[in-house]
């Protein structure tokens, strides 16, 4: 696949804090990847170095084969950005900020009409920008950063601090970025999210990066334990679990058992001695391993502490 | 292409200012009510027939109005730019191909165009409530303000460049600009203060502002106020080159 955005060694500074330190990844034609950590790891840093609005002490970046810094305004043209914790003007309406963003590029705009329409704002389109919700504001800076046709666009924490259900609509939002062929580099601190939007991850934290990979390959790599929880009161259940080839360990309390051990064979393993034995179980839950409990295993801590 | 954006967001700009509750008011209102009041009170004073009234009704109140004006501009340049700066919009535009002096051109222009729509309120005000019976060159006189307005701006970017926060913006800028009209010439001249306060006003650019926007009043031709010019365009130019090396995006 040919990468559209390549970071190799970046490293930048401010002051005496080190923002990122040999950074390096490669981001894919048409995929999603989330550039994912807590608060101050170092994602906007990275990310605004790719865009050309910082530029880094030492590395190099291309994004479709241009570099950020020397071809800053030739790279604008083909980018799309949302920024985290940008505003527009209080009084701007949503059309006037369309159309003001679609004359700021050479290449012509797409119809912000329709655009507006895709991303469910027709009814504000004369709405200030100060009186809209914290999601039609995100929509509103989707809408921006699409509104030249971009080749990448950049999403920086697009969903934080919106309420769960905003939150799904603007995923499916970004999915359809990606059905329009286009390449969406994101930051985002919430796991979830990663989970289930990017086609690849880059853990990063305290400016650099621990790993990347697809979400679920971290997940069985870094975190291969399975869990099943099962409620029964047959007498023998304790014993025939604890048998399962795999079964690292079998917590018992009440008729609550916990069954943990290693491999995807596991949960077949459980349904089958449970079927073999005649064990008649009234609960069953498997607990898989997510991107969570990867941070947690990478690091030592949680990613909200 | 560039033009195309310069004026989209010049319009846009100028709506939004209109539509802030007090932007129209405080920049264009302001400078023309002290013009009306003051006008009215020393326009009794001129009944009992004091030639100092009569002066200052004649050159000092119009251009204490126009000072006025250009200082007002500033003030909302330097608070918008803050606003803007702290709310990210700065860095946002500049994450578009917009050329980051484009964006600074599009504010110093609607600030300009707001200067000339305040004057030209004034100068229809002054017809019909004013005793000015003169023939005043109108227009060398809104040259001459656009010229100071110019170079008035450019410090105003400067105290932008370098204002903490967008509270603080709006005070600062006042305490900066404000004392330099007690010094400028405009009340008393420059030549009759104290000597330490003559050398201030020699290096306030206002000082040659007034000199300018009341020679020009008076009748005087350009040519004798080239030195106001080049003392402006210097303000100018050495503001702008200060800000464009500390000025701040975010």
């Amino acid at each position: 696949m040919r990468p559209v955005i390549q970071v190799s060694r970046v490293r930048k500074t401010y002051g005496s804090t080190v923002a990122v330190d040999e950074v390096s990844f490669e981001v894919y034609d048409g995929e999603i990847f989330g550039l994912i950590g807590p608060n101050g790891a170092g994602k906007t840093t990275t990310m605004e170095c790719i865009e050309g609005l910082r530029t880094p002490d030492r590395g190099g970046i291309s994004v479709l084969g241009l570099d950020p810094f020397n071809d800053v305004y030739k790279l604008q043209e083909r980018i799309g950005v949302q920024l985290q914790q940008a505003q527009l003007q209080k009084r701007i309406k949503v059309w006037e900020a369309v159309d003001l963003w679609a004359s700021l590029y050479q290449k012509k705009a797409i119809d912000g009409e329709r655009l507006l329409e895709q991303l469910g704002l027709t009814d504000k389109w004369d709405a200030w920008f100060m009186n809209l919700s914290g999601g039609q504001k995100q929509r509103l800076f989707i809408a921006l950063a699409l509104i030249n046709d971009p080749e990448v666009v950049f999403l920086d924490e697009l969903t934080t601090g919106l309420d769960p259900q905003s939150r799904r609509a603007i995923w499916d939002l970004v999915r359809g970025i990606r059905e329009r062929g286009k390449t969406v580099f994101l930051t985002t601190h919430l796991m979830e999210e990663a989970e289930r939007l990017c086609d690849r991850v880059a853990i990063i934290e305290h400016g650099r990066i621990i790993d990347i990979d697809r979400p679920e390959s971290l997940v069985s790599r870094h975190c291969p334990e399975r869990t099943v929880v099962l409620d029964t009161d047959d007498p023998l259940a304790d014993e025939r679990l604890r048998a399962i080839p795999g079964v690292e360990a079998v917590i018992c309390s009440d008729s609550q058992f916990t069954i943990r051990g290693l491999g995807d064979d596991l949960v077949t393993e459980v349904i089958h001695c449970l079927s073999e034995n005649r064990i008649r179980v009234t609960d069953f839950r498997t607990i898989l391993p997510n991107l969570e409990d990867v941070f947690l295993k990478l690091t030592g801590h949680s990613i909200r502490d | 292409m560039m033009l195309r954006g310069l004026w989209k967001l010049t319009w846009i700009e100028i709506k939004i200012f209109l539509r802030e509750p007090l932007g129209a008011f405080g920049t264009i209102g302001f400078p023309v009510l002290v013009f009306l009041v003051l006008g009215r009170v020393a326009g009794r004073g001129l009944a009992s027939s004091s030639f100092a009234a009569s002066g200052f009704i004649r050159v000092g109140l119009p251009v204490l109005a126009s000072v006025l004006i250009a200082i007002s501009s500033v003030l909302s340049l330097v608070t918008i730019i803050s606003i803007y700066r702290e709310g990210g919009i700065l860095k946002r535009l500049r994450a578009t191909p917009l050329r980051p002096q484009t964006i600074l051109t599009a504010h110093v222009i609607v600030k300009l165009m707001l200067t000339a729509a305040t004057l030209a309120l004034m100068v229809l005000a002054g017809k019909r409530y004013y005793p000015v019976g003169l023939h005043v060159p109108f227009f060398s006189f809104a040259i001459a303000l656009l010229i100071s307005t110019w170079s008035i701006l450019s410090i105003g970017f400067l105290i932008a460049s370098i204002v903490p926060t967008a509270r603080f913006a709006q005070p600062i800028g006042a305490v900066i600009l404000y004392p330099m009209i007690a010094v400028s010439g405009l009340f008393v001249p420059v030549e009759s203060l104290p000597p330490a306060l003559h050398a201030v006003a020699r290096v306030v650019p206002l000082t040659y502002s007034v000199s300018l926007l009341e020679g020009i009043w008076k009748g005087d031709g350009w040519s004798a106020h080239a030195g106001d010019v080049a003392a402006l365009a210097v303000v100018f130019v050495v503001c702008t080159a200060l800000s464009a090396k500390v000025f701040r995006w975010e």
